[in-house]
């Protein structure tokens, strides 16, 4: 079972990365995640019911997600609405989109339908069980973490880096803030619904309220990956984050496991998802403060040292 | 290099808090001067210095820069012609990215491609550009560990390497301590004369503004009042400045005084 963890993980730390690059990389609170994680599902699994290669059910994934991101970016950039309620009004609207990409039901199986994940058992044929899935999201994730760590380090990407720090910079070297948030916003969500798009292939199905949640989920992910270790470097902050997101999937998944004995449900994970990002929160702020406490403690001690040392002079 | 023509710019028009804060100016500067500008807090020369960069629209009137009518084109686009460096030290540089990926993205205006420009030859020449303000060992460290001081040198070497043809310095120096503003001055006149860059430069420290450049520019209610250049310009104190301030207004900057001190 534990291969599954890790399978989830790994199609869940493909979104994470998408988040990662909004609310991290670029500052902005992008709320489109939680319909374009749907949209990818949507659009990969429709392509593949109506005869669309695997392939190319993921490359319109993609394309959905980076469609869904264009559109926040520029309701942000026109009508100078801020990010948050720019991304709120595309995941609401995207809520009817999807149900249309799903030709208005509310959800489609790929039961008998040929998959990712069905043609991964064929591929890896010498494997058994679980690990076919393993190694192929093994190597699709490679591949994303590879080009986003080789993105973020280009001109183009560094200049979208320095935009979340800094926009009246990227002003000041003469390039068009607006253009860049495109670009930002359509990658991340792009990821988003690859991620979208593999999971339904996983789970073989898609549903218009697949995505509920999503944002605070990637966000805790994030924040357990900011426990493990501290980086300005783009290949270990991927890295993180995907270590993050496997262990985000592997507490679910006991949680879900062992929370029943306590009285849990199902039903109860958005909030424990919730609590879970309060906490760290919590954490990271103490951490700080005890940090600074024993900085505290060493000037102190300092200080006493060179008292003592002027009072052996005298 | 620069020219105004009768521009106007009136914040919150039609409203009780309407302002004007620049007034019909005319003012043009060739290629190469070096202008100081002061005034009393609320004379426009920060509103006249977005107002050449666009970072607003203009109420009425032109701005030709370079040659080039520019007086409805965005910042970012007259951003190729003009540097610009502010008070805070904090907007000039990004604080979460190394100093070597600040330097990259400074390096050339303009939108960036899918190139990996940084490599071990530009690393070696960002090394030689920041021996002088001491930085040469730092190229991996976060901009956000930097001093105020040190922000602004860099901030300073970003924006000369992004080559503009004028740039506008907006009380600089003004967040650092008496040490580090002097080395940022330093800093400034070399790279203006090296580079032959025209500049504009506010201050409130008269004496500064007396020492810098060929040319002084006095700002008072959102109208230039005093302009001074050549000989004239040679012979300024601080004195003489402040009388010539209160001579064209007649009357008593008891206030005021204070903020034009040495």
């Amino acid at each position: 079972m534990i291969e599954g963890i890790f399978v989830d993980g790994m199609i869940f730390s493909i979104m994470v990365i998408g988040i990662l690059i909004s609310f991290r990389i670029l500052d902005f609170a992008d709320l489109t995640c939680d319909g374009s994680f749907a949209t990818g599902a949507a659009v990969a699994v429709m392509c593949i019911v109506n005869g669309g290669s695997i392939f190319l059910s993921l490359i319109l994934a993609f394309l959905a997600g980076v469609a869904a991101g264009a559109v926040t970016a520029v309701i942000h950039n026109r009508f100078k609405i801020p990010g948050l309620l720019a991304g709120i009004l595309t995941m609401t609207m995207l809520y009817s989109i999807n149900l249309r990409i799903l030709g208005n039901k509310a959800n489609v199986n790929l039961l008998g339908v040929k998959n990712f994940y069905s043609e991964a058992s064929v591929s890896f044929g010498s494997l058994n069980g679980p690990w076919p899935a393993f190694f192929s999201t093994l190597i699709i994730l490679l591949i994303v973490k590879i080009l986003i760590d080789v993105f973020f380090r280009t001109d183009l990407g560094l200049a979208i880096g320095a935009l979340g720090s800094n926009e009246q910079m990227i002003i000041s070297y003469g390039m068009n803030p607006s253009t860049l948030k495109i670009i930002g916003i359509g990658l991340s969500n792009g990821l988003i619904a690859l991620s979208g798009g593999l999971f339904s292939q996983y789970q073989g199905f898609a549903d218009a309220n697949l995505g509920t949640g999503m944002v605070v989920q990637g966000l805790a992910a994030i924040m357990i990956g900011e426990f493990l270790f501290s980086s300005n470097r783009i290949s270990l902050i991927t890295l993180r984050v995907i270590l993050g997101g496997i262990i985000y999937k592997a507490l679910m998944f006991y949680g879900r496991k062992y929370g029943s004995n306590i009285g849990l449900t199902a039903n109860d994970f958005k909030l424990l998802t919730g609590i879970l990002v309060i906490v760290s929160l919590a954490i990271a702020k103490s951490r700080d403060a005890v940090s600074s406490n024993g900085a505290k403690r060493k000037a102190m001690a300092r200080s006493k040292v060179r008292k003592e040392q002027e009072v052996s002079e005298c | 290099m620069l020219k105004l023509k009768e521009i106007s710019k009136v914040f919150y028009p039609g409203t009780v808090n309407e302002k004007m804060a620049i007034d019909d100016l005319n003012f043009s500067i060739k290629k190469g001067e070096v202008v100081s500008v002061v005034g009393s807090n609320g004379s426009g020369k920060t509103t006249l210095f977005n107002l050449i960069s666009g970072t607003f629209p203009l109420t009425s009137g032109q701005i030709i820069l370079d040659g080039k009518q520019v007086t409805n084109i965005p910042e970012y686009k007259r951003a190729f012609t003009i540097g610009r460096i502010f008070q805070d030290p904090t907007l000039g540089t990004a604080a979460n990215m190394s100093i070597e990926d600040n330097l990259i993205t400074a390096s050339k205006k303009g939108m960036k491609g899918l190139r990996i420009s940084l490599n071990n030859e530009r690393r070696e020449e960002f090394k030689t550009l920041l021996l002088p303000i001491g930085l040469q060992d730092r190229l991996k460290d976060n901009v956000g560990l930097l001093s105020g001081g040190q922000r602004q040198a860099l901030t300073l070497l970003m924006t000369v390497m992004s080559k503009p043809k004028m740039i506008l310095l907006d009380e600089h120096t003004a967040a650092l301590d008496p040490r580090n503003a002097q080395i940022v001055m330093e800093l400034t006149r070399k790279y203006i004369t090296e580079n032959k860059l025209t500049a504009m430069m506010v201050t409130h420290n008269m004496k500064a503004a007396i020492e810098f450049g060929n040319r002084l520019i006095m700002m008072d209610e959102g109208q230039i009042i005093l302009d001074l250049s050549g000989k004239e310009k040679k012979s300024l104190t601080v004195e003489k400045l402040v009388a010539l301030f209160k001579d064209i207004k007649k009357k008593e900057f008891a206030s005021d005084e204070g903020l034009l001190n040495a």
